[in-house]
């Protein structure tokens, strides 16, 4: 058959398709469900208006987000069965257990939680209120805890065993699973790229209020916060890359050094900024690099020897037998690169906002603003931007937004393929793992159908967001100011209209 | 029992959950164009659901986790054989949850039209097809010696399934009537009561029919027990209808739901998916559980999770207790 309609490629172009788009939500959907919880928080503790705005504007665009998260999410929990059931028949014993703990514990909770939130604000009193937004973020924690141990395995399988007599893994050690090393690493990276993925959004959507001077105070509080969060989860996140890096050395040598197009193993190794490779011939054309750093990157020291793809591909041959264990090359190489590249793109743009808006005594007296005032952006210790800088930096921090989405969507692309062609690595393969009872036009029938209703939705999910964007927080009301001191909301209201309704 | 035996009893209770829960979100959905007579009526029926349609659609997502996690080759079978009635419930479930958040986001008239359009499809279609597939499962597909499903999508459409998909079309519809009953006030109150007791008439003929021909085909005493409690639970719950008691009335088509489903389950127990082709093909607790260890764990994480989502989200329904009417639907966009 037409390799390029072959049923593994359609449906691996399908799980990716919906994959990276499900994902497009999720870091935001974690993040903002976080931080509008602490703008909530911020407005309980302090009773500051600007804080209560703050949560409703942000609370909005984060809904907004999450009904995209969630419907997207129903597919991946079918899909496995629907193009994947050799995979399912083969990795249902182990793989099973963490998407079954992830339903009945972090889903219910973010689903029912939400509900209650979103239309509690005149049902509840205002702290039992705010413990629903906080579940909602601790919901959305798990979720993705137990959904990261479950790919972790996929990606270093531990605590099973083979069953010969049934063709399968089986369990043996659940809390191997959820515990190893891989696991850990991936969630924490998964959480911190989560968090540099809000802080982002909030930066770039408070600079296009600022710049035209528009919900200043509300949105200087938002742009800070925003600021500190994309500073610590960059930093985190380049941690945590760093030590889930390592861990891929260790457990898949192949990825990382298709990740650098490093062909034959070196010692010291250097680290790849750009390569032109000839995949055919197993070498790098055009090469620039820094000597010693994947060394340093692999092994914390600049002198180690690192495996190239060739000697990779050689061993996996003595152990598994004759084949083609090279992934993908260019789309490891590039997809590392982008995925490092728009990550830290946005971490410094976060670092050098924060620097350049920094608290009132840092600065001397004329620098200084009111709190309804946009604040100058001061590079040297006296002395403000001129205009056209301080326009260009408005204009890169709106940008930045997106850079984390693309780094996200970069990394999963780069680790799921850089895997290939292991399905499970180094024990199913991923051309083992399709449906042998699904027809090829059925695969084609829902790759069509998904892609094109996902197409539909991301236009009207974006015009949403831009109109929600554009409206600015929302002024607040006398019953935003009084919420009720009963559950199920005061007598008082009993006939007044609900303060939100579908 | 051994555990597979349990985990068979617990995947029935996660379905009859989801059943209990979304079957009466999805008739609220069909009674935006059986019942409402305008928007704000559409919007009074929409927001009876409102705080809880996701949580309770997640009761499908642990049914789906669980039956990995349990029966692995069941839900290998399941979902590659069922691929195109299941990609459509999935479409529907997409633009329904959408459906429900956006609506409200835009003034413009198509916009609301459009999406009030999409609930009332998308509400249909799955209520209907869920009993399409069931009345697959218990009637038995083509299954291969690997079990994978060899028949056509056709083969899915036949008379049984397909009176299978009306009874659950209609009896959600009913359940959701009962339910508008119970929580709004006004006009739309007493034509819903009006409405549950010819829904419930439709309803009654086709489980009787479906529910027979089920146990003749392949019920035994306890299915029967299970079938007269089903057909006993309903005509309950339209004696209460008509004497006005709402509560009642939904408790009794909640119940007549838990038995329809318990009896569903009974037929199929030992087997989980008959094959039609050679009852040796035919996946049962057995041959498609996971291995006890596996079994364990869930037990332990369903034994722990289940009672304590029933308890938070009853106390969402405690919350949203008071019945709402067109005065309680603010008409600005947000």
């Amino acid at each position: 058959m037409d390799l390029a309609l072959a049923p593994e490629t359609l449906a691996r172009w399908q799980f990716g398709i919906t994959t990276v788009y499900h994902f497009l939500f999720v870091p935001l959907t974690i993040s903002l469900a976080a931080l509008t919880a602490g703008l909530q928080t911020a407005w309980v503790r302090t009773e500051k208006e600007k804080y209560l705005r703050a949560t409703k504007f942000w609370g909005k665009l984060f809904l907004i987000n999450i009904a995209m998260g969630v419907v997207t999410g129903i597919v991946q929990e079918f899909q496995f069965g629907m193009n994947w059931s050799d995979y399912s028949r083969f990795v249902g014993d182990v793989f099973g257990a963490p998407l079954a703990f992830e339903a009945l514990i972090a889903f219910f909770f973010e689903s029912t939680f939400i509900g209650l939130w979103i239309f509690g604000w005149d049902k509840l009193p205002k702290k039992i209120h705010l413990a629903c937004i906080w579940m909602v973020s601790i919901g959305t924690i798990l979720s993705a805890y137990f959904i990261l141990a479950a790919n972790s395995w996929m990606q270093h399988p531990v605590g099973y065993r083979i069953n010969e007599a049934k063709g399968r893994a089986e369990l043996t050690d659940f809390w191997l699973v959820l515990t190893q090393n891989t696991a850990l690493a991936q969630v924490f990276h998964t959480l911190t790229a989560a968090f540099l993925t809000g802080g982002a959004f909030m930066v770039g959507i408070a600079a296009f209020h600022l710049v035209r001077k528009k919900h200043v105070s509300v949105m200087k509080t938002s742009l800070r916060l925003g600021l500190v969060t994309v500073v610590i989860g960059g930093l985190l996140t380049a941690v945590s890359g760093d030590v889930l890096g390592k861990i891929m050395y260790q457990q898949q040598p192949m990825k990382m050094a298709a990740a650098e197009a490093l062909w034959d193993g070196e010692k010291p190794a250097p680290f790849s900024v750009f390569a032109v490779g000839d995949v055919d011939k197993g070498h790098n054309k055009v090469a620039i690099e820094i000597p010693g750093l994947l060394s340093f990157l692999a092994k914390d020291d600049f002198s180690s020897y690192v495996p190239g793809i060739n000697d990779v591909n050689k061993a996996e041959q003595e152990k598994y037998g004759p084949g083609d264990y090279r992934p993908n090359i260019p789309v490891a190489y590039w997809g590392f690169r982008w995925m490092i590249g728009f990550g830290m793109t946005s971490f410094a743009i976060g670092l050098a906002g924060l620097w350049l808006t920094r608290k009132k005594f840092m600065l001397p007296q004329h620098l200084r603003v009111g709190d309804d005032e946009v604040p100058h952006l001061v590079l040297l210790p006296k002395k403000a931007l001129g205009p056209t800088l301080t326009k260009w930096y408005w204009r890169i921090a709106i940008l930045t937004l997106g850079f984390p989405l693309i780094a996200s969507s970069w990394g999963w692309i780069f680790t799921e393929m850089g895997r290939q062609p292991w399905v499970v690595y180094g024990l199913f393969q991923t051309r083992d793992a399709v449906s042998p009872g699904v027809s090829q036009a059925e695969v084609i029938t829902s790759m069509v159908v998904f892609t094109t209703l996902y197409a539909i939705l991301a236009v009207v999910e974006v015009k949403l967001l831009v109109k929600y964007v554009k409206a600015g927080p929302p002024e607040l009301t006398e019953a935003d100011l009084n919420p009720p001191t009963k559950i199920g909301g005061d007598s008082r209201d009993a006939d007044k209209p609900m303060a939100f309704s579908y | 029992m051994e555990l597979h035996d349990v985990w068979f009893v617990l995947i029935a209770v996660l379905w009859t959950g989801y059943f209990f829960l979304e079957g009466f979100d999805f008739g609220v959905g069909v009674l935006t164009k059986l019942l409402a007579r305008n928007r704000p009526e559409k919007r009074v029926l929409i927001n009876t659901i409102g705080p809880v349609w996701d949580g309770n659609e997640v009761w499908l997502l642990s049914a789906g986790g669980a039956t990995f996690a349990a029966f692995p080759e069941w839900y290998a079978t399941l979902f590659s054989g069922f691929y195109l009635p299941l990609l459509l419930i999935l479409v529907c479930l997409i633009v329904r949850g959408v459906a429900f958040e956006y609506r409200v986001k835009r003034p413009e008239e198509n916009w609301q039209r459009n999406w009030e359009t999409a609930i009332f499809w998308a509400s249909l279609l799955p209520a209907f097809l869920w009993g399409v597939a069931f009345g697959n499962i218990v009637r038995g597909v083509q299954i291969d010696q690997d079990f994978n499903y060899a028949g056509g999508v056709l083969d899915l459409l036949n008379p049984y399934a397909l009176l299978g998909g009306l009874v659950t079309l209609s009896l959600f519809t009913f359940h959701g009537t009962v339910f508008v009953g119970l929580k709004t006030v006004g006009e739309i109150r007493e034509r819903a009561r009006k409405l549950a007791l010819r829904v419930g008439a439709v309803t009654a003929l086709l489980a009787l029919a479906f529910l027979l021909w089920t146990q003749a085909d392949r019920g035994d005493g306890s299915s029967l027990v299970a079938m007269v409690a089903a057909v006993a639970s309903l005509l309950i719950a339209l004696v209460a209808a008509r004497a006005g008691r709402e509560g009642w009335a939904f408790a009794w088509s909640g119940l007549t739901i838990v038995a329809t489903v318990a009896m569903l389950f009974l037929t199929l127990f030992p087997t989980v998916m008959p094959s039609t082709l050679n009852p040796d093909w035919s996946l049962t607790v057995t041959n498609a559980s996971s291995s006890p260890y596996t079994l364990k764990i869930m037990t332990w994480c369903a034994g722990i999770a289940t009672p304590v989502v029933l308890l938070y989200q009853g106390w969402t329904y405690w919350v949203f207790r008071k019945r709402i009417g067109t005065q309680h639907i603010a008409e600005t966009v947000h």
